[in-house]
């Protein structure tokens, strides 16, 4: 693989049955990059981040992925019977099981006075924080986040966004996020990737400074919801 | 209700429902304790005659006499040993084949339809041939009580381990979890609070079936005593086994639902 990638994927084309969901797909995320991948639904964008999780191995093509790959997913699956400290260091292997450190993670996502809260006891913002708190305390070099603000209100979303773009900024692993929502990926993308019928047809770079105001890129805005096929959109 | 108790019953939370569960309601043991006084007078008027059934009084006393000669505790050693060992050989049994049938698709093929078969046999009506096969001695009994813990057991364990939540399994997966790591955290506790529910079940039929086992043939026991007390028409000490049994049914549900309180705090937060 070459040097500065995470992930290089080339020529994936994944089946089901006799339906071809990802058709010889090619992906290079750089060390480090935040990339959204946007599209409508069915367009294969979960498929995509199930491959580059391991959890669907029964594919063609070259699929590389350098280093550790962690998965927060729309629902936080936390496992109820596991205290929250617990849960968070679930991915860790043997001695790495350690209360302090989950104490450490779990401060970063403003949840280190609910260490020892049952999962039923969060409210959704709260469990999906714990989520993104166990995928980092991996310290990935690749997080892979499935919509993980889609069942969230409005307003746990916002601070969601901050959240995540501090967390990456300490941590630096290369981010896929995958969304359908337009806003989000111009908020928090380097580069925002449009997947349509298993391919990346189109992708748009983004200035890199943080925190963005939507009102500064009207027009990768723009030229994105076209790619996605909205033609009569509003401005924002 | 008015706005105001609406509104104070919302600001007033778990503090109340909990002392209300602690201080039990006193009024709800005015009719069990008159019936029992309506049971006391008719014996004590003749209405209700000894020979059909004895007075309160009476099996109290009677109970005190066969608890002093030592022949309540024999038997209810006897028959607490019984279900203590068909218990376990049917949960034994049970836990296994539902684990098996639970995890691999083979052992679900192989196992699942022929127990489903036998399920339907009303196990009761199995006696007869236990005895045969059997004879009058402890197995029988035993395999009786085995065999009622198995059924309910068996069914709650394997669709609790058939119910696991796949996301969790994939979310653990994606964590590196290994097949064995998966069993242990994610599929074996998720099967927990459908087992107890079978454990709960299959303890209240390991009682009924000790019983009837006892009842058709017993040389000692609880079912003994009360058997040999029907020949001497003693009704009050047909009455004491039948509060002993009782009592054991009820000592094992609470004993149940202490484990259940025990391990499933994570569901009540």
């Amino acid at each position: 693989m070459a040097e500065g990638l995470t992930v290089e994927v080339r020529g994936l084309t994944k089946r089901f049955a006799d339906r071809e969901v990802l058709s010889r797909l090619d992906l290079r995320i750089g060390t480090g990059e935040f990339v959204a991948l946007l599209g409508r639904s069915g367009s294969g964008k979960s498929t995509l981040l199930r491959v580059l999780a391991g959890l669907d191995a029964d594919v063609d093509g070259q699929v590389g992925v350098h280093g550790t790959v962690s998965v927060a997913f729309q629902q936080p699956r936390l496992l109820p019977w596991r205290t929250v400290w617990r849960n968070v260091v679930l991915g860790l292997r043997g001695r790495g099981r350690d209360r302090a450190l989950a104490g450490q993670a779990l401060a970063e996502v403003r949840l280190a006075d609910h260490a020892d809260a049952w999962p039923r006891t969060l409210s959704g913002g709260e469990a999906q924080r714990v989520s993104l708190a166990r995928a980092l305390v991996r310290e990935p070099d690749l997080l892979l986040l499935d919509e993980p603000f889609g069942a969230l209100d409005a307003l746990t979303r916002l601070a969601m966004h901050s959240l995540v773009v501090d967390l990456w900024e300490t941590h630096r692993p290369s981010v896929l996020l995958v969304t359908h929502d337009v806003d989000e990926a111009l908020l928090l993308a380097d580069r925002v990737l449009i997947l349509d019928g298993g391919a990346i047809v189109a992708e748009h770079e983004l200035a890199n400074a943080r925190p963005r105001r939507l009102a500064d890129h009207l027009d990768v805005r723009a030229r994105v919801l076209t790619d996605l096929g909205v033609t009569d959109h509003a401005p924002a | 209700m008015s706005t105001v108790e609406l509104l104070e019953r919302v600001a007033a939370p778990p503090a109340t429902t909990r002392n209300k569960r602690r201080l039990p309601d006193l009024r709800r043991w005015l009719s069990p304790i008159a019936l029992v006084a309506l049971w006391q007078v008719a014996s004590a008027t003749g209405i209700l005659p000894p020979d059909k059934l004895s007075s309160p009084w009476t099996v109290l006393r009677a109970g005190v006499d066969t608890a002093r000669s030592g022949e309540l505790g024999d038997a209810f050693a006897v028959s607490i040993t019984r279900v203590g060992i068909g218990f376990v050989c049917g949960a034994a049994v049970a836990l296994v084949l539902g684990i098996v049938a639970g995890l691999s698709d083979w052992g679900n093929v192989l196992i699942d339809p022929p127990v489903q078969m036998l399920r339907t046999l009303p196990f009761l009506g199995l006696i007869p041939l236990f005895i045969l096969w059997f004879g009058i001695g402890e197995q029988p009994k035993i395999v009786l009580v085995a065999l009622g813990v198995a059924f309910p057991l068996y069914l709650n364990v394997h669709s609790g381990i058939r119910n696991v939540d796949d996301q969790l399994v994939e979310a653990t997966t994606a964590l590196g979890f290994t097949r064995w790591e998966r069993l242990w955290h994610v599929v074996l506790p998720s099967a927990v609070p459908q087992t107890l529910v079978g454990l709960r079940q299959s303890l209240g039929i390991a009682w009924l079936a000790l019983i009837v086992g006892e009842t058709v043939n017993a040389d000692a026991g609880l079912g003994y005593l009360i058997n040999n007390a029907r020949e001497f028409l003693r009704t009050d000490v047909i009455v004491v086994g039948l509060v002993v049994y009782a009592v054991l049914g009820l000592v094992t549900d609470a004993l149940v639902r202490l484990i259940e309180r025990r391990a499933l705090r994570w569901r009540r937060g």
